[in-house]
């Protein structure tokens, strides 16, 4: 069976706040899907409905084919944001109460942490205790993987070192479903989904998302002034190293550019994942 | 160099802090410190701003009057509402009745926190509680603010959001000097410095940092690492080498802003 986990029409409601919305995701064996969305979206309600730790209000959601248990548990892998890694006890205690906890007691100490292994969790940098958190839930070799914000914090060489790690895991097989604000990383999935109020608002390859959304550069000399003029009405407009990227139209920005005798050229580009996504989350819910 | 760090020193006990750091930051630019946890991020802010001293090396920093500094873990009073902290903060900077009205209205209007000035601080989301952080350290207009990991955990939205309010205070004339661990926000910045383990990987404007990669970069599919000096880009791997020499079967293609960093980092590993 393919489909390791499923959300079909998924609602979650506490009181009268619809946290989530009749939502659907998949995620497949061998592939990698990074869930997307502003805080207070979902994501992390979504991944409790996954995995069982909360009960849908309407809708089903399926492990393995069946509803969340402590059978489908042991074959799920989750690193929340916070770690789940205990910082007062070392690394080795941390790995033999998982491999406890899971009555994995063959899983050995990865040979890469064998120097620091007794050293506790809570003194360890971020970037390491992220690796350990990693490894840790990839003990009980997991067919399914959830991580939260897997390399928040994580430096540059870290960051490629756990996502060697993640796509090592879906090369052999596993499914990995990955939240994540930094867009560097969401380009590393294989599929996007994005989240805003409780529902999917878009899905597919990081290119389908980004698609036909585009932004305007602008090139000019003052651009302080452009910058400042733009803002102030009430543009979308980011600095972007000598230019100036502004949602809108070039016609609407020229414009008023042209208004306020600022000389500048106004051109049509594509959008990058970061501006096409706040394009889509910043627009309403029926978008 | 207006203000900012010129070949900084720090050790702590026997750990180097900061080796050799430096970190120019001139009025009306961005800069931005690029690293992961540890790399020295912080260590180079409380420099700048004066929380700790260099061990050798040249600071340049305004009065402290004219400094505004968030440090990553707070900027704001968790009980005191959006208004109480306004007003505290003025009072604090000692504005003037007028100013200090003016300044408020504006800094509510760009942090877009009108509907949220009676709330409590500790009530806002996270995105909100930075917007309003970076805006009580601007509410005094100073020559040089300093932001310590303004955007970590805040999601692209909010984040578009502050880096509005960031640039806006640059174009207005600010030095700014950000700390971030996203790389690509460093592509905002007029000058960015990559740091690791408290020593430069690299640094000067985005276009110098990618003009900069030495050798050749590739990319190529498979499941196996195809060299020490490979890591993946998404499905596929990219590979580097540092000769201009890519191995047989890897096709050539240009580096991009993440590659650089990636290249920075490991051709430090490879220099240690």
């Amino acid at each position: 069976m393919d489909i390791l986990a499923e959300a079909d029409r998924v609602s979650m409601r506490f009181g009268a706040f619809t946290a989530v919305c009749a939502t659907d995701l998949v995620v497949k064996r061998e592939e990698v899907v990074g869930l997307l969305g502003a805080n207070g979206a979902g994501k992390t309600t979504l991944i409790r409905l996954l995995l069982g730790l909360l009960a849908p209000s309407d809708g089903v959601v399926r492990l393995f084919g069946s509803p969340p248990s402590i059978a489908t548990r042991r074959r799920v892998g989750y690193v929340p944001q916070t770690l789940g890694l205990y910082a007062g006890l070392t690394v080795a205690e941390n790995w033999a109460f998982t491999a406890g906890a899971f009555r994995n007691s063959g899983a050995l100490v990865p040979e890469a942490f064998s120097a620091w292994q007794h050293e506790l969790v809570g003194r360890l940098p971020l970037g390491t205790q992220r690796q350990v958190a990693f490894a840790v839930a990839l003990s009980h070799q997991p067919e399914l993987l959830i991580l939260d914000e897997p390399t928040s914090g994580v430096g540059p060489l870290g960051r490629v070192r756990l996502w060697e790690g993640i796509r090592q895991a879906a090369s052999q097989g596993a499914g990995v479903l990955v939240t994540t604000h930094n867009m560097e990383e969401a380009e590393q999935c294989d599929r996007l989904v994005v989240m805003a109020d409780g529902k999917v608002v878009a899905r597919g390859s990081a290119a389908e998302i980004t698609g036909d959304h585009k932004v305007v550069e602008v090139r000019c000399d003052d651009w302080n002034r452009a910058f400042a003029l733009l803002d102030a009405s009430g543009f979308p407009v980011q600095l972007h190293g000598r230019g100036l990227r502004v949602g809108g139209t070039p016609t609407a920005v020229a414009g008023l550019l042209t208004r306020e005798g600022i000389d500048a050229t106004a051109e049509i580009v594509p959008a990058n994942l970061e501006e096409a996504f706040v394009a889509i989350v910043a627009k309403p819910a029926a978008g | 160099m207006t203000w900012g760090l010129a070949d900084v020193r720090v050790s702590r006990g026997r750990k180097v802090a900061l080796a050799g750091v430096t970190v120019p930051v001139d009025p009306s630019r961005i800069t931005v410190v690029v690293g992961g946890d540890g790399a020295g991020k912080s260590t180079c802010l409380d420099v700048l701003v004066g929380l700790l001293d260099a061990d050798t090396g040249v600071v340049r920093r305004p009065a402290k009057e004219r400094i505004g500094y968030v440090p990553a873990t707070a900027g704001l009073y968790a009980d005191l509402t959006v208004q109480e902290n306004l007003d505290f903060f003025a009072a604090a900077y000692r504005m003037s009745g007028r100013e200090r009205s003016q300044q408020a209205a504006q800094i509510i209007d760009r942090t877009g926190l009108a509907a949220a000035r009676r709330r409590l601080g500790g009530q806002l989301s996270g995105g909100m509680q930075r917007k309003l952080a970076v805006g009580l350290a601007l509410l005094h207009s100073p020559e040089l603010l300093v932001l310590d990991e303004p955007t970590t955990g805040v999601d692209p939205v909010s984040r578009a959001d502050l880096w509005r309010l960031i640039s806006r205070a640059a174009v207005e004339g600010a030095a700014v000097a950000v700390t971030t661990t996203y790389v690509n926000e460093a592509a905002r910045a007029a000058c960015v410095v990559l740091l690791e383990d408290g020593k430069m990987l690299a640094s000067g404007s985005p276009e110098d940092i990618l003009r900069g990669v030495p050798g050749a970069l590739g990319t190529a599919r498979g499941i196996d690492r195809p060299t020490a000096l490979s890591w993946r880009r998404g499905a596929s791997w990219r590979i580097w080498a540092p000769t201009g020499r890519l191995p047989a079967g890897v096709r050539p293609v240009p580096p991009d802003f993440e590659d650089a960093v990636i290249v920075a980092a490991l051709a430090g590993m490879r220099g240690r």
